[in-house]
């Protein structure tokens, strides 16, 4: 054990550090879930690709560093420190960039690793039915193969990013005679491929950060299918396996987070102090948020060793996305009658972004698996406990 | 930067948990509860021979020379086991204390150190604030405040009033005593810095053994929701009693970041380390508090009995809760230094340290 950052990461940090306050827009950027804003966040991944900054862990031939999970850690650090600009293309870094290195041919890592990498494809997710949300395995959107192609039929919901988005990918049932988690496969496809229909969904925000898509005799070449055919179910859950893990949600934003909440109590304790419960919630955060860093820091240090992540990381989404929630419903606290303003409203002055904030915590002991579907799993898996 | 404990580190810790699982089973434990004073002189003897009793005596007297980072997994261990010799008390706060000592002690420190490494000699240690002094029946030194002072004085020395507790595992007593020159050992600055160090060891020994016991109460929940059948089926298959399970276990995880990174702020004489020890002492208490809460609840009527094994764990919890620091002493430390001070904050802070 060694809780020092070695000379040649500190070079890192630096480097990292010297980049992004050279090239970071002074301005924040507008919501990628507006049209304008989508645009904006794609020039910066752009940016950051060129930069060599876009993605930091994959290899250096791909356009990355091929850093290990320390130097990524020390990478969003410095990325949340400067608040640089949110992730749109967080769906490809995270999620179907590790799978297609993981199951992808060679072809198909040359055909999108780069595309994803410059920001020119944008990915969304299709994962959820309506019928299927927790239960994926009830999926029933069919894909059915005719010759080279397969024709698609069926409806995706709760599809991150999908309105802008360039590309999706999901699982479909490829054999109609299957049942649950048999007969399911990965495959990419354009949002632009005719048959395929796009339906907005306003989130709590009022703004369409997902969306349904219909799917009409939609026409998709058999080799955008990953990981073979009726593997669709042991591919989806590596990738949601990134999700809820290790990779998804580093410890920096929640390290942010805690470091302005303090600073939001400390300019307001007089007020804050007339609920004694409000600085001890604070002063949580702060220790929650230190405890999910130094987590992290562990299961990055096992795994640069070689190690696997275990189930034990099922705890992990629990863990921040319930802090996360806490740590915003404080900062509403503290905010009193300021926190129901919209950012841009004229009373709101600097305090808006808490209310965005919020909105925000709320999806997560919902999305990636909810957290009473999380607890099932720690219970069965990493527990043991019996089965229903 | 590497948050991991070494293979030997780790080839240790597996070594004495299958030491403390075979020998220090809970029918060992209630047979201790009905001898004499309690403890085990053919049980010490076994730690002894396992060379546990000389893991922090330094080299030069004789001893492995261990630091906190070292025996925090023993530590660990020791409370999944339930050990009720004061086996972690000893090696985290008696002897560290004895070793630093300063110079003008060096043949008494020499003299008791080796005896504590060969097995010779027991250690009791009074904590700042409690005015019973654990284990100090078995002790053949006691070290004890008077002040800021340190006085070590032998057992003869002293009168001991026993008190007994709810968990049967604990000895504690009122020991009468009267400080003279001759029996101080440290005062003034030297004295408040020994025990200021001492209180973070004691801290840390009972936050290890709240890890290990936490764990342990869920691993026994979890084995009887399986034996326990009811709608004809296991009572461990309902979600409600699932998410009781679960929610512990995410306690545990996420007290094993801050308990590691106190001992290694302590073993590296970090300066930020009482900060650190109370988030690791907060957040172990509070993962073995839940989990309490929870395996009581998950065991029904059993884990009401004397008969069913929980509450040997459960009762050491309680207590530990509240040995070296109850929750409001940490939590004021953190919220003072958070507060009142200067703290790093925000991403890239965590391994930042003053030093």
């Amino acid at each position: 054990m060694d809780l020092t950052y070695t000379p040649a990461q500190q070079a890192f940090r630096a480097e990292a550090r010297t980049w992004l306050a050279a090239n970071v827009p002074s301005e924040p950027l507008q919501s990628f879930d507006t049209e304008a804003g989508f645009a904006q966040h794609r020039a910066w991944e752009a940016r950051l690709n060129e930069g060599r900054w876009g993605m930091v862990t994959w290899p250096t031939e791909l356009g990355g560093r091929g850093c290990d999970l320390i130097e990524w850690l020390i990478f969003e650090e410095e990325y949340y420190r400067c608040g640089a600009p949110a992730r749109v293309n967080q769906n490809g870094i995270f999620l179907l960039g590790p799978t297609l290195m993981e199951y992808g041919t060679p072809e198909q890592k040359a055909r999108f690793l780069p595309r994803m990498a410059t920001g020119e494809d944008i990915w969304a997710q299709a994962w959820s039915e309506p019928g299927a949300g927790s239960d994926m395995a009830a999926i029933r959107s069919k894909a059915e193969r005719v010759g080279d192609h397969y024709v698609i039929n069926g409806q995706k919901t709760w599809s991150t990013r999908a309105v802008w988005a360039d590309w999706a990918f999901g699982i479909f049932r490829t054999d109609a005679q299957s049942q649950r988690h048999h007969g399911l496969t990965f495959i990419l496809l354009p949002l632009d491929t005719p048959g395929i229909t796009v339906r907005p969904i306003p989130q709590l925000n009022g703004l369409p950060g997902f969306a349904e898509i219909f799917f009409d005799d939609v026409k998709v070449p058999v080799e955008n299918a990953l990981g073979g055919e009726g593997m669709g179910w042991h591919v989806a859950m590596s990738t949601a396996g990134f999700e809820r893990g290790l990779l998804l949600r580093s410890p920096a934003r929640f390290q942010e987070t805690a470091k302005r909440l303090v600073q939001l109590y400390l300019a307001n304790r007089e007020q804050a102090d007339r609920d004694p419960a409000i600085g001890e919630a604070v002063m949580r955060a702060w220790l929650d948020a230190e405890a999910y860093t130094l987590s992290t820091y562990m299961t990055a240090s096992q795994l640069v060793q070689g190690g696997k992540i275990g189930p034990e990381s099922s705890t992990n989404k629990i863990f921040w996305s319930e802090l996360d929630q806490r740590m915003h419903d404080t900062a509403m606290s503290i905010l009193g009658l300021r926190g129901e303003l919209l950012p841009h409203a004229p009373a709101a002055g600097d305090v808006g972004h808490w209310l965005e904030g919020f909105l925000f915590a709320q999806a997560g002991p919902i999305y990636a698996g909810t957290n009473e579907i999380q607890r099932n799993i720690i219970a069965e898996r990493m527990l043991g406990m019996p089965r229903a | 930067m590497d948050f991991s404990f070494s293979r030997d580190q780790l080839l240790f810790q597996d070594n004495v948990r299958s030491f403390l699982i075979n020998e220090v089973t809970p029918e060992r434990i209630r047979e201790l509860w009905q001898s004499d004073n309690g403890r085990s002189d053919q049980l010490w003897a076994q730690l002894v021979e396992l060379g546990l009793t000389a893991l922090t005596v330094p080299e030069a007297q004789d001893g492995m020379g261990m630091n906190e980072l070292d025996f925090v997994l023993i530590a660990q261990e020791c409370g999944y086991a339930g050990l009720p010799e004061p086996l972690v008390e000893t090696m985290l706060v008696g002897v560290p204390l004895l070793a630093a000592l300063d110079e003008q002690h060096a043949s008494f420190k020499q003299k008791w150190l080796s005896r504590v490494a060969e097995g010779r000699a027991r250690l009791a240690v009074s904590e700042p604030g409690n005015p019973l002094v654990s284990d100090a029946h078995v002790a053949d030194l006691l070290l004890l405040a008077h002040g800021d002072e340190v006085h070590a004085l032998e057992r003869d020395a002293v009168r001991l009033t026993r008190n007994e507790s709810v968990d049967p595992s604990r000895q504690l007593f009122q020991v009468e005593w009267t400080p003279t020159p001759a029996t101080c050992v440290a005062s003034g600055e030297q004295g408040r810095r020994l025990w200021a160090a001492a209180f973070n060891r004691g801290a840390l020994a009972s936050a290890a053994q709240l890890l290990g016991l936490a764990k342990r109460m869920v691993d026994l929940a979890v084995d009887y929701t399986f034996e326990r059948k009811q709608f004809g089926k296991p009572v461990g298959s309902f979600q409600a009693v699932k998410h009781l399970m679960a929610n512990v276990a995410v306690q545990i995880e996420f007290a094993k970041g801050p308990l590691y990174r106190a001992a290694y702020a302590i073993a590296e004489q970090q300066p930020e380390q009482d900060v650190f020890v109370s988030h690791a002492k907060l957040a172990t208490a509070e993962a073995a508090m839940l989990a309490a809460k929870n395996t009581i609840q998950a065991h029904g009527a059993m884990g009401y009995t004397w008969e069913v094994d929980l509450h040997l764990f459960m009762k050491r919890a309680w207590v530990l809760d509240k040995v070296w620091g109850d929750r409001g002493l940490h939590k004021g430390r953190i919220r003072a230094a958070l507060f009142d001070g200067t703290p790093a904050l925000g991403a890239g802070s965590t391994f930042l340290t003053r030093q």
